[in-house]
């Protein structure tokens, strides 16, 4: 069975760890340089502010309404996950990072009962220790998986914020009310088409013949309809989240020790974060860069670290991303350790032509021209062993970070204070 | 004070075990496998953090828990993962703040309690809303 734990608005309840008064009241994340809208929380969807949305725009309909503006604050939501996922891991050896705030789980050999018990356990104790909100769904494969996360959120009062779909009734009824849009990895123009003969729930797709969805949506298509039909089809990698964060992370089948052996890994990671991020158009504001040793290996030294690197100006350069994780690898990686996992996750995606253009950035345009060159050369080369020459990734450039709350995980002179 | 009463921290003997002195005989130019265990120092970190993914930071400001020993710019180590039982030194959220006070359950009440003669009592009512943060489990304080 799949376990799919997903936090609930992760930015904004990051934020709220330490500035609760802003439970339950509108809060929006902004952009690198308070660009545009990259998270809100349910009270700010509710008051139909978009993803996406120019600040500056919006500043006055933000002051009217009362909502809470941060600018993004990496490292702490960089070490939030962090907390957050080291807690799941405690649960089974089986975790698969999925993005900034979510992962799946595989368990085998639970009765389903004791699932859901074990799902309310994690929920209730990722709450409690780090003071994330998450929501649990359970599933036989990940594509149901994430459709039971998604009734658990939307019915949190009913549900308790776990639910599993484990009857063929359960599933049938899921699957009616989710809306074909809405399924995992059916893209918009997958939409229209499916749409135009009818289909407008998962129900309906998951009922076509196999051979017209072959024929019209590729293999992966067919491995979606297999999934939602309760036979796991659908590997990790295969369906990109949109708008979240995207992650690239890999259990190593030994360890490594060597610095440079893992400065491949994470780099490789990189370019296949920007790869994604090319494929859907979008770019990041920041990076993390995770290591951790076996934690279920009894004795050996136990190291786990992690660093998050705020990047100048959203991109998704390969290159640019592979030179930033390996800096942050060489913050964090120590001699000595038998590393086991590592990874590189992207948060604060957003649309590419939504992209905040600065006088000090690099030429945007010059830079996709380079990208696409590169990309081509990567075709007939196979790797990413281009550097850039003239690319002075030490020099850091001032952002706009007016409404920045303090990195109270991180940095020890700005935890909060108490009376 | 007798000095009996100070007590030594020592490294762990488990990795004195396995330790191997670079002295003990190794030619020059092979790595020496103490390197490995080179960082392996007294850790505060090891001794306050009981509880990693759950423990949190904060400074103090103000005297309203003098009598406890928290200073007015000591460093608190928060434990989430704790349960806020009676008598526990608490931080919480009451009414827009944060604030560190020693919890006191009865039957009937809830009260938060300063330790400084200077301060009052909150008695938290239905009124109050009230976020229970963290257990305090340790105070860092410069001398």
């Amino acid at each position: 069975m799949f376990v799919l734990v997903d936090c609930n608005n992760f930015y904004a309840s990051c934020e709220r760890i330490f500035q609760p008064q802003w439970e339950g009241k509108p809060v929006v994340i902004l952009s690198n340089n308070d660009g545009c809208v990259i998270a809100r929380s349910n009270e700010a969807k509710a008051l139909n502010i978009p993803m996406g949305a120019p600040a500056f725009k919006y500043k006055q309909q933000f002051k009217q309404q009362g909502v809470k503006v941060f600018s993004s604050n990496y490292p702490l939501y960089g070490d939030m996950s962090n907390r957050v996922m080291t807690i799941l891991e405690k649960y089974t050896p089986n975790l698969e990072i999925y993005s900034i705030d979510e992962a799946f789980l595989y368990f085998t050999g639970f009765d389903l009962f004791n699932l859901e018990r074990e799902g309310q356990r994690m929920r209730k104790q990722v709450h409690k220790w780090t003071g994330i909100p998450v929501s649990v769904g359970i599933a036989p494969t990940k594509a149901l998986a994430k459709i039971a996360n998604k009734i658990a959120k939307k019915f949190m009062k009913r549900t308790q914020g776990v639910y599993a779909i484990d009857t063929e009734e359960k599933r049938i009824k899921a699957l009616r009310w989710t809306k074909i849009g809405d399924v995992w990895g059916v893209g918009r123009k997958h939409k229209i088409r499916l749409e135009a003969i009818g289909v407008c729930n998962a129900l309906q797709f998951a009922q076509l013949p196999d051979a017209w969805v072959r024929k019209h949506m590729s293999v992966l298509g067919l491995r979606l309809k297999k999934d939602l039909s309760g036979v796991s089809s659908i590997k990790l990698e295969e369906i990109i989240p949109v708008k979240k964060g995207i992650a690239t992370t890999r259990s190593f089948e030994g360890t490594i020790t060597q610095f440079s052996d893992l400065e491949e890994r994470i780099s490789t990671f990189a370019t296949s974060c920007a790869e994604k991020m090319r494929k859907q158009r979008s770019s990041c504001n920041a990076l993390l860069v995770f290591v951790r040793s076996d934690p279920h290996k009894k004795g050996g030294f136990s190291y786990r670290n992690s660093c998050v690197l705020p990047l100048p100006y959203a991109t998704n350069s390969s290159i640019l991303l592979s030179k930033y994780a390996v800096m942050g690898l060489q913050k964090i990686f120590k001699k000595g350790v038998h590393y086991k996992k590592a990874g590189v996750m992207i948060m604060g995606l957003i649309p590419t032509e939504k992209r905040q253009l600065s006088i000090f950035q690099n030429n945007n345009n010059k830079h996709l021209t380079l990208m696409q060159s590169v990309d081509r050369i990567h075709k007939r080369f196979g790797s990413h062993h281009i550097k850039l020459a003239n690319q002075d990734l030490n020099r850091t450039w001032k952002m706009k970070q007016e409404h920045l709350s303090q990195r109270f995980t991180t940095e020890l002179n700005e935890i909060i204070t108490i009376k | 004070m007798k000095s009996e009463k100070l007590v030594f921290f020592r490294p762990n003997q488990e990795y004195h075990k396995k330790m191997h002195w670079a002295q003990e005989g190794i030619s020059a130019g092979f790595p020496s496998p103490a390197d490995d265990f080179k960082e392996l120092r007294i850790s505060i970190d090891q001794e306050v953090v009981g509880n990693e993914e759950a423990t949190f930071y904060a400074r103090v400001s103000g005297e309203s828990m003098q009598g406890a020993g928290l200073d007015d710019g000591d460093l608190l180590v928060i434990d989430r993962s704790l349960e806020p039982v009676d008598n526990k030194i608490v931080v919480c959220f009451i009414d827009g703040e944060f604030t560190v006070k020693r919890l006191k359950v009865t039957k009937d009440e809830v009260l938060l309690i300063p330790e400084n003669p200077k301060y009052q009592s909150i008695k938290v009512t239905e009124e109050n809303e009230l976020i229970i943060w963290g257990v305090v489990t340790y105070v860092v304080k410069k001398l």
